[in-house]
């Protein structure tokens, strides 16, 4: 796959490509398979996550520790609040419905990791109900997030526990902003500056994790990622540029993550962990805080 | 080199892809050692995977890995109940391996009929896998291919041999890679294969009267 998106956007533009077809030709190519094998992998992918989106939005679900749980079921019915009704609000509740699966032990779709797998289908299924587009442009868009997955993972990380949440809902975030952006319309070059103009906003985003679990503040990040992913594609779509190509936004990312102390990197060590609260909940309600 | 696929998959039952999932695939690379689900196993965990691991479910992803389930099966949130009727003990120990091992790793002794076999091996995250250690021989499985491994006499011809009865039973060599300690020592072999080298291939190749030991473990991931 690639290891730059400015690569990926040259190639595009040059064969008169959207970013899909792209990165599908060139996991066809680096996998030795068929693109339309590649395209039904990427397909069953999209029904888990829609599955998961439904299950989410029961309000049935709770986690382990009790911690999460419950609340997609509260955006998606209360019809208070400036937003409701608007895509933006169906978008952060489908966020939340993925994340409180998986903390349940549901199945989902790590895109790019479990703990990051709620944007990247809350906002691509979202938007793709709000603005009526068939299945199979959607699945494209996976394959236009998974070039942006990759090119994270070969440049910074895609681990908490190397570089922070920036690496796991950032990099969803950023994937999320980009195969949107395609999604709708946009060429190549404004689904890169998508990237740059998420990833901008996630930079620094630290793993702090109550108890270490993937569940507070996972569960909510995901949601709050995804309404950075739609100021990204939004200023995108409108032909914003940002004067940082996506590629050096993504290699700055790594850089954070690699000089992030050890608190914050998934050990629940720091931040919202080490809080009086997240502390005392911790040793409340997760079992394994309280026999170590 | 990463695959579109690794990065919108794997389908998994949650919450993490490295305590969860990766679990679930140790413990069905530990149930290929022993070909089948073991009657009894003691699995130590270290590191993150001891301190957090209950809470992600990393104990009910190896349980399930051990009965064949895979890390998308529903059933590891029950695995634990599947292991009593089943007829799989268990214990788990909490336990520090070398400071240089990974956070997320777990040594298995596993035991079925008149087999037992040991397994360390560490999730790396993203639910990929490595296996360094079984039966206390260096080793580096991924799981991503089907794999023999073996123990050698360090001598002329001896990856010939080995290749050739691979090729007779019609198996594709995707990677091979030979180490050893000093000349004349050991020779560590691990060979993935595109095909499921079966029972018999692996007892040929124990049959050679230089081969030490050989294991062969199943694919667990990858398409």
């Amino acid at each position: 796959m690639y290891k730059s998106l400015a690569d990926a956007i040259r190639d595009a533009e040059a064969e008169g490509k959207s970013l899909s077809e792209i990165a599908l030709q060139r996991e066809s190519e680096d996998q030795g398979r068929p693109i339309a094998e590649i395209r039904a992998s990427l397909s069953r992918a999209l029904a888990v996550m829609r599955g998961a989106i439904g299950d989410g939005m029961t309000g049935e679900l709770r986690s382990s520790s009790g911690l999460v749980g419950g609340d997609a079921a509260k955006l998606f019915n209360d019809a208070a609040g400036p937003l409701a009704d608007t895509p933006f609000r169906d978008i952060l509740a489908r966020a939340l419905a993925v994340q409180e699966v998986n903390a349940a032990m549901g199945v989902i779709v790590a895109a790019p990791t479990a703990g990051g797998a709620g944007t990247l289908p809350a906002v691509l299924t979202g938007l793709a109900k709000a603005k009526a587009i068939p299945d199979e442009k959607v699945i494209d868009a996976l394959a236009t997030a998974g070039l942006v997955g990759a090119v994270i993972a070969e440049r910074a990380s895609l681990s908490g526990a190397e570089g922070g949440c920036q690496a796991e809902t950032g990099a969803g975030a950023a994937m999320a902003a980009a195969s949107a952006t395609e999604m709708l319309g946009g060429t190549p070059s404004q689904a890169g500056h998508a990237v740059a103009l998420t990833m901008q906003g996630m930079l620094g985003l630290v793993c702090d994790p109550l108890g270490g679990l993937v569940e507070l503040p996972c569960v909510f990040r995901n949601a709050t990622g995804s309404a950075i992913a739609l100021a990204g594609i939004e200023m995108a779509l409108a032909g914003i540029k940002f004067a940082i190509p996506a590629d050096e936004v993504i290699d700055v990312m790594g850089e954070i993550g690699r000089e992030m102390d050890v608190r914050y990197r998934e050990t629940a060590g720091g931040g919202l962990a080490a809080t009086p609260t997240g502390r005392r909940l911790a040793r409340e309600r997760l079992y394994q805080i309280r026999r170590s | 080199m990463v695959s579109l696929l690794d990065i919108i998959g794997p389908v998994m039952v949650g919450p993490s892809s490295s305590h969860t999932a990766g679990a679930c695939r140790l413990g069905l690379l530990g149930r290929g050692l022993v070909s089948g689900t073991p009657q009894k196993a003691v699995v130590e965990l270290h590191g993150s995977f001891a301190r957090t691991g209950e809470g992600h479910g990393t104990d009910k992803a190896i349980v399930a890995g051990l009965l064949g389930f895979r890390p998308d099966d529903e059933r590891i949130r029950t695995a634990i109940q599947i292991a009593e009727q089943e007829g799989l003990d268990y214990r788990f120990e909490k336990t520090t391996l070398s400071d240089s091992a990974h956070p997320n790793t777990v040594r298995m002794t596993l035991e079925r009929g008149d087999i037992t076999a040991s397994l360390t091996g560490s999730s790396l995250g993203a639910g990929r896998v490595l296996v360094t250690e079984i039966d206390g021989y260096p080793v580096e499985v991924t799981g991503n291919f089907h794999t023999i491994a073996l123990v050698a006499e360090d001598r002329k011809g001896s990856v010939a041999r080995i290749t050739s009865i691979l090729a007779d039973h019609d198996i594709n060599i995707a990677t091979l890679k030979l180490t050893r300690k000093q000349k004349g020592g050991d020779a560590f072999m691990v060979i993935e294969c595109d095909e499921s080298p079966g029972e018999g291939v692996r007892d040929e190749i124990r049959s050679l009267e230089w081969v030490r030991w050989a294991r062969r473990l199943d694919k667990v991931s990858g398409a």
